[in-house]
């Protein structure tokens, strides 16, 4: 059988060292157990490092070494501010007062909002080709994304009050606190559904348009460029159902702590939902209830999805 | 099939090569070492006994061509056994390659791990068809894993080899935690670093700084690290000049090279290495091949992909073979190689395997005056002798079987030959004994050995073969020489 002794043989060709010389015995790569464990765990749990290196990549991605982008998309918002301010209050006569930062105090909160979600609902699509290469925790990638919006948001916030000082407007006060719970709800919300969306989408890829869609509507569905007093005078008993939209009840909440309609209201409607805390703090528990629901649902479907994440891509 | 490959490693660690089995083998006293097999040792009733008795083959026996018609074809392919053709080498350190050296940690467990992936056609791709259209036919499903049991203990060097599209990325994502597998079970301790098809996992936007403290990032890296790290992955890589480039425009060796560079310096515990070598170039082939041999010095463990038989010769302490998604091989590199490489067509397919790993083992063989009498090993002309041959057939074994037994005698000269009766013998799973009785012992003188040869009764192609190293005498009344033969002597004129 000349076939079967024509194989080189491995004796005849240098090998390396002998597995019995590289055996259990202690190697310079110590490895206990329990080390082990950490080290297998650092790479599916999520940690705030690996969050926050992600979102100062995507941070340096996008404003590629340019600071004018960056400051641009502080002034964006400022700008949008001034636009408003003429079309509404000086146009459209609406009968808001102070138009620009009543609006400014809802729309920045759900710009962070609709921003993250739908950055997040492509985020794992996008990062396909390291979903598909390297094991880390895959939540990182929705997360990241509202990280990103909330860095901007921050700042938006900040320039926001800096206006508001200037035109020396009241500002400070006991209803600023009122950012706290309403800030935990709408980080509550923004993650949750960006955890669903982003996990829907890697399989039906259609998510995308339904939420740009969805969003839009969603959009009126908050009291921004109209006051809320108009919902109660049309809904009446019934604004409760309006209300079971957690971002509406944020909205409110950020325009009941940040907005001062100042002395002159020239409506018949009341611009603020209330004038005191109460009435905020009872929705905002209902709408962090839902949020939770939500959450739990997201964290649900992403953990079942995101096993298939890189087969689906 | 993949039992069988578990079943490979407990039977690693019988006796070494060389080591004379403890057991007591028959009658032949003084007989030549018995093979690493220790009959006694292995449970008859249980067919996932240890089948594969030990990595290290016995004392090559000379194989010889058969004489048998129309021999090709190995074993009948999707043979669950494992065929494979053995090269009668074995480094006596080698033995316990099989599997985690007994009381090392398990670094890589996976259980009966299969991986189906559901057809394109069968699955809704879109919200809208996902209520609208509701389970389409099931069918078009591909198994690209069938039951795969593999267990990699700490300190070890494997390679997975197979043909294309024989499922060996698959195995290495299911491992690497990246797809699920359909049924089985995964645990992977550690840091993984793998490096799967086509490359690393980059960001092509970002340059390949940003690509490399991403990469280390999500890999478990603290920012520290990586700055400690950073120098030491460039130069490595010997990219320096190109560091600040968005990692798109690298050529595909660059983008290796610079995968590879942080894939090895993030410490992991296990490296997954997929068929990325072979885009680079020749200095940083051996460069890689260089840190892989550090590795496996510093006791870390290692997986790669290669197409490369010999570096999975030179590198590897084992080698896992795969086949259309399953595991048909699990062992000595140098055995799973050649195999592979039968299989592949690189080397004649037809001819025997060797015995160890046949779908029909000879087991023993045993001489004695009567089918099951006791056995004896000296015997006068005249006197009936039994030849009882043990065999072992596992599953996907012929049905049929042919045995060719011949008595030789020094110099493997073929004294006489036995055969089974025509159309072969019906032999199911199990352990079986053929006997061979010859009434009448011709006058001979000498000991005599008994050489084995399986074939498959249908298609005549050979099985396996096995000289046997046990002995038994007849002492013919002649003075000397093998034959008595009738003659005078007298002297003329
Ligand atoms: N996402 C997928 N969907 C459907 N089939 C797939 C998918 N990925 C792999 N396959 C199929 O699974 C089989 C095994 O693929 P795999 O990539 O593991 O092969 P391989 O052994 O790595 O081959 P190669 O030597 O070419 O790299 C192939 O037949 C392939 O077509
Ligand atoms: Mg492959």
């Amino acid at each position: 059988m000349s076939h079967l002794a024509d194989a080189p043989l491995p004796a005849g060709t240098p090998t390396a060292p002998s597995p019995q010389q590289v055996g259990p015995g202690p190697g310079q790569h110590a490895m206990d157990p329990s080390r082990l464990a950490r080290r297998s765990r650092a790479q599916t749990r999520v940690r705030w490092e690996l969050l926050r290196n992600l979102v100062r990549k995507d941070l340096k991605v996008k404003y590629k070494g340019s600071t004018l982008g960056f400051a641009w998309s502080l002034a964006n918002p400022m700008l949008l501010l001034v636009v408003y301010t003429f079309v509404f209050q000086i146009v459209l006569k609406s009968g808001i007062h102070r138009f620009g930062i009543y609006l400014m105090s809802g729309l920045l909160v759900w710009n962070a909002f609709s921003g993250s979600v739908s950055s997040a609902c492509g985020s794992v699509v996008a990062n396909a080709n390291l979903v598909k290469k390297v094991r880390f925790p895959l939540a990182v990638l929705p997360l990241s994304a509202v990280g990103f919006a909330a860095v901007h948001f921050l700042l938006q916030l900040l320039v926001l009050f800096v206006v508001i000082l200037i035109l020396g407007y009241n500002l400070f006060g006991a209803d600023l606190l009122l950012l706290v719970p309403a800030g935990a709800v709408a980080i509550t919300f923004t993650v949750a559904l960006s955890l669903l969306v982003s996990a829907l989408n890697v399989r039906y890829r259609d998510t995308s348009h339904l939420l740009d869609v969805a969003l839009l509507a969603w959009f009126w569905l908050n009291p921004m460029v109209y006051a809320f007093g108009l919902i109660q005078t049309q809904l009446h008993e019934w604004t409760w159902v309006y209300l079971l939209n957690p971002m509406a009840v944020v909205v409110i909440t950020f325009q009941r702590a940040i907005y001062d309609p100042g002395g002159g209201s020239t409506g018949s409607t009341p611009v603020l939902a209330d004038p005191g805390y109460t009435f905020y703090l009872e929705h905002l528990a209902v709408a962090g209830v839902i949020s939770l629901v939500l959450l739990w649902v997201g964290l649900h479907v992403f953990r079942t999805m995101q096993a298939d994440f890189a087969e689906d891509l | 099939m993949a039992r069988h490959s578990s079943a490979y490693q407990r039977g690693a660690a019988s006796p070494p090569w060389g080591r004379r089995s403890a057991a007591p083998r028959g009658p032949v006293d003084g007989a030549a070492p018995a093979g690493p097999a220790a009959p006694a040792a292995l449970d008859p009733a249980t067919p996932a006994a240890p089948s594969y008795p030990g990595a290290a083959p016995p004392p090559p026996g000379p194989l010889d061509a058969w004489g048998m018609p129309g021999a090709n074809g190995a074993a009948p392919a999707g043979v669950p056994g494992v065929p494979g053709a053995v090269d009668p080498v074995g480094a006596p350190g080698q033995v316990g390659d099989g599997g985690p050296a007994p009381g090392s940690a398990v670094v890589i467990q996976g259980t009966g791990v299969s991986k189906r992936f559901v057809s394109y056609h069968n699955r809704a791709t879109s919200l809208k068809e996902r209520f609208v259209r509701r389970g389409g036919p099931a069918g078009d499903d591909f198994w690209a894993l069938r039951d795969v049991d593999v267990t990699i203990g700490r300190g070890q060097t494997v390679g997975l080899a197979g043909a294309n599209g024989s499922g060996k990325s698959t195995l290495l994502k299911v491992l690497a935690g990246i797809l699920r597998p359909t049924s089985g079970e995964v645990s992977v301790q550690g840091r993984i670093a793998s490096l799967l098809e086509l490359g690393a996992g980059f960001n092509g936007e970002l340059s390949g700084r940003d690509n490399v403290y991403l990469n280390a990032s999500l890999l478990g890296l603290s920012k520290r690290e990586i700055d400690r790290l950073f120098d030491s992955i460039v130069d490595f890589s010997e990219l320096r000049h190109k560091i600040d480039d968005d990692v798109k425009h690298y050529s595909s060796g660059q983008y290796v090279r610079l995968g590879f560079a942080v894939a090895v310096h993030v410490d992991p515990d296990v490296l997954l290495v997929d068929e990325v070598l072979a885009v680079g170039d020749e200095a940083f082939q051996r460069k890689c091949l260089a840190k892989i041999a550090e590795f496996r010095a510093q006791g870390r463990t290692i997986l790669f992909v290669t197409h490369s038989l010999d570096l999975i010769e030179n590198m590897c302490d084992r080698i896992l073979v795969l086949e259309s998604g399953s595991l048909i091989y699990d062992g000595n590199p140098a055995v799973g190689t050649k195999l592979l490489r039968q299989k592949l067509g690189s080397l004649p397919a037809e001819g025997p395997v060797s015995w160890e790993y046949a779908t029909v083992r000879p087991q023993s063989v045993a001489f004695s005056p009567d089918p099951g009498g006791l056995p004896m090993v000296q015997y006068d002309p005249g006197e009936r002798l039994t030849v009882s041959v043990e065999l072992d057939v596992t599953e996907g074994a012929p049905e049929q079987i042919y045995l060719h037994t011949y008595i030789v005698g020094q110099s493997e000269v073929p004294i006489w030959m036995m055969e089974t009766p025509p159309g072969g013998l019906a032999v199911g799973p199990g352990r079986h004994i053929v006997d061979f009785s010859v009434p009448h012992l011709p006058e001979l003188l000498g000991a005599f050995a008994v050489k084995v040869h399986v074939s498959d009764a249908t298609t005549g192609a050979p099985v396996t073969t096995r000289r046997f190293e046990e002995l038994f005498g007849v002492s013919g009344p002649q003075a000397d020489g093998l034959l008595k033969v009738d003659y005078e002597a007298r002297l003329r004129g």
